[in-house]
């Protein structure tokens, strides 16, 4: 494993080569039937979802769907969700509880839309509504952080009980842009923000904010799709097979226990 | 004996919210919105709202309890939970004592067990005063023991959101904040108690994704600023200025987010009223 810089992992995160929840689909899973609308209001390309087999079982697979070309990117907003594709998230999420299959997430989101009509259709309550809903589903769920996660929009598909990131994925409570442009009202410090953010998977696993990391080839997924993939795989399928085995009281307990205890554990210093 | 502990807790409410409510400064006070000049003396003895426009200044936590909190009920939740530095970010634990000075504050939350209109509740506040309002891993811990208190003892909460969002330099954990206090709510839910949420301003970002808008009914003060992204992001994203009035407490009841606009000298007893109708059987 190469030793990237917190910044220079961005970047790659970023990659527009880097596989997306497309590449993730038509690889690791067969049968995918795609779902379209949040039954309230309308579709949001910048999430896709539906169910499918993974290595012969179903699952709903559901996640942010960036573009590699700028056209794709129109079309899916640049992978920003309005309220309607966290809705549209939620109502799959509510079918797999009720057939009883996992869920998958594949996270890749510089963040929730932050536009007026997002705004006018509850962004934020339909992030809220995503985190309550999540806490309490007894099917297994995994998410996988591919390239950025960003802000709520992010953890709105993040309620999981195994987070797992690429290697070179990050997990921010913001873009260090954003990030820096508030705390320092200068985005230009943005690479100065990413070494202090601890939005990488090594410092995300040491923090207990994720689960485990999987490994990328040198240089990052973008220059090895194919190994990359196999490598989501092995790691998906391992995560899945041990959750299968727990009851669902189990899950949504545990999964309880993994946010609660997030924050609280924290070194406690009284400045 | 009871009540001299009820008399020593309402004078020490008291006391906190009467140093909450002082303004040092100028005997005039000037209105954000209206502009106008008013005796400050006035403007404290009427809730810290404008008599000539109706303006609602932002309330410190302890003065908000005292205008909501029957006399002698308030007792505090968690008072010395420390703030942290989780990350260790440089200039924060500064940024922290400063806070804590200004506002006498170990955080932007309060959390206390009190009776309105004689109906036991449990109620946190977010003061804006402190780093404005922003989800620290205190104050999501601070607000999560209020709801498991409240769960464990099967009462009502009402919690008032004040926030501008994320704590910064708290990175992910402040994130996680947010699963961490809408998953206790859905616990807290599950067990047919009511929970009350008050939108004030300005309640954004990642508590406006969270518990404030988990409520089983929203209330929200008039004029308050509601809303996921700031106004800024998002004249920024669309490069176009933003009507007077978006995203205010009016206009999110017109969305359909917010069940009521309350003005300030109605708040304490709609949630009485509230309060009594969700009593068991919903007796009044």
């Amino acid at each position: 494993m190469s030793e990237l810089t917190a910044a220079q992992r961005v970047a790659v995160a970023r990659h527009p080569q880097r596989p997306n929840i497309t590449d993730y689909i038509s690889a690791l899973f067969t049968d995918f039937f795609e779902q379209k609308g949040d039954r309230l209001c309308r579709e949001d390309a910048a999430t896709l979802g539906g169910v499918a087999l993974y290595h012969g079982r179903p699952v709903t697979v559901i996640g942010t769907r960036k573009g590699k070309t700028l056209e794709e990117n129109l079309q899916c907003n640049f992978g920003m969700p309005g309220p309607e594709g966290y809705r549209k998230a939620l109502r799959l999420m509510r079918q797999a509880e009720k057939f009883r299959r996992p869920v998958v997430t594949f996270i890749d989101t510089s963040g929730a839309y932050p536009g007026l009509e997002a705004e006018e259709r509850g962004q934020g309550e339909a992030i809220a509504r995503n985190l309550y809903e999540m806490s309490r589903l007894t099917v297994p769920v995994v998410a996988v952080v591919t390239g950025e996660g960003n802000s709520g929009g992010a953890l709105a598909l993040g309620v999981a009980n195994r987070v797992l990131m690429l290697e070179n994925a990050v997990y921010a409570i913001l873009s260090p842009e954003g990030f820096a442009s508030i705390l320092w009202k200068d985005a230009a410090r943005h690479e100065e923000a990413c070494e202090l953010m601890h939005l990488t998977a090594p410092d995300l696993l040491r923090m207990q904010v994720i689960d485990d990391i999987i490994p990328e080839p040198e240089g990052g997924a973008h220059l090895s799709p194919a190994a990359a993939l196999r490598t989501v795989d092995r790691y998906l399928s391992r995560h899945l097979a041990e959750l299968s085995k727990e009851s669902g009281q189990a899950l949504a307990a545990g999964r309880y226990q993994k946010f609660r205890q997030m924050g609280a554990t924290t070194r406690k210093e009284d400045p | 004996m009871n009540s001299i502990f009820a008399k020593r807790r309402a004078r020490l409410l008291a006391m906190k919210a009467i140093r909450d409510n002082y303004v040092p400064g100028d005997r005039l006070v000037t209105c954000p919105k209206c502009g106008q000049d008013s005796e400050r003396r006035q403007v404290a003895q009427g809730l810290s709202v404008c008599p000539k426009c109706g303006y609602h200044w932002p309330l410190g936590a302890y003065y908000r309890l005292s205008t909501v909190l029957d006399p002698g009920t308030f007792r505090e939740l968690n008072e010395k939970l420390p703030a942290a530095d989780p990350l260790a970010f440089p200039g924060y634990g500064e940024k922290l004592r400063a806070a804590q000075r200004k506002t006498g504050l170990n955080e932007a939350a309060v959390t206390a067990t009190g009776a309105i209109g004689g109906c036991k509740c449990v109620v946190g506040v977010l003061d804006s005063r402190f780093l404005m309002g922003s989800m620290s891993a205190a104050v999501g811990e601070k607000i999560t023991l209020a709801i498991e208190y409240a769960a464990k003892n099967r009462l009502p909460l009402i919690l008032f959101a004040a926030s501008g969002g994320a704590r910064m330099q708290e990175g992910i954990l402040s994130l996680m904040q947010m699963a961490k206090t809408s998953a206790a709510l859905a616990r807290f839910s599950e067990k047919g108690l009511l929970y009350i949420s008050v939108l004030t301003d300005p309640t954004t970002g990642g508590v406006t994704a969270s518990f404030a808008s988990l409520g089983d009914i929203i209330l929200a003060e008039p004029g308050a600023l509601i809303g996921f992204a700031g106004p800024r992001v998002i004249q920024q994203t669309i490069g176009e200025t933003l009507l007077e009035g978006f995203q205010r407490s009016e206009f999110q009841m017109e969305h359909g987010f917010v069940d009521a606009v309350v003005p300030r000298a109605e708040l304490r007893d709609t949630l009485a009223r509230l309060l009594r109708l969700h009593q068991r059987g919903g007796r009044i």
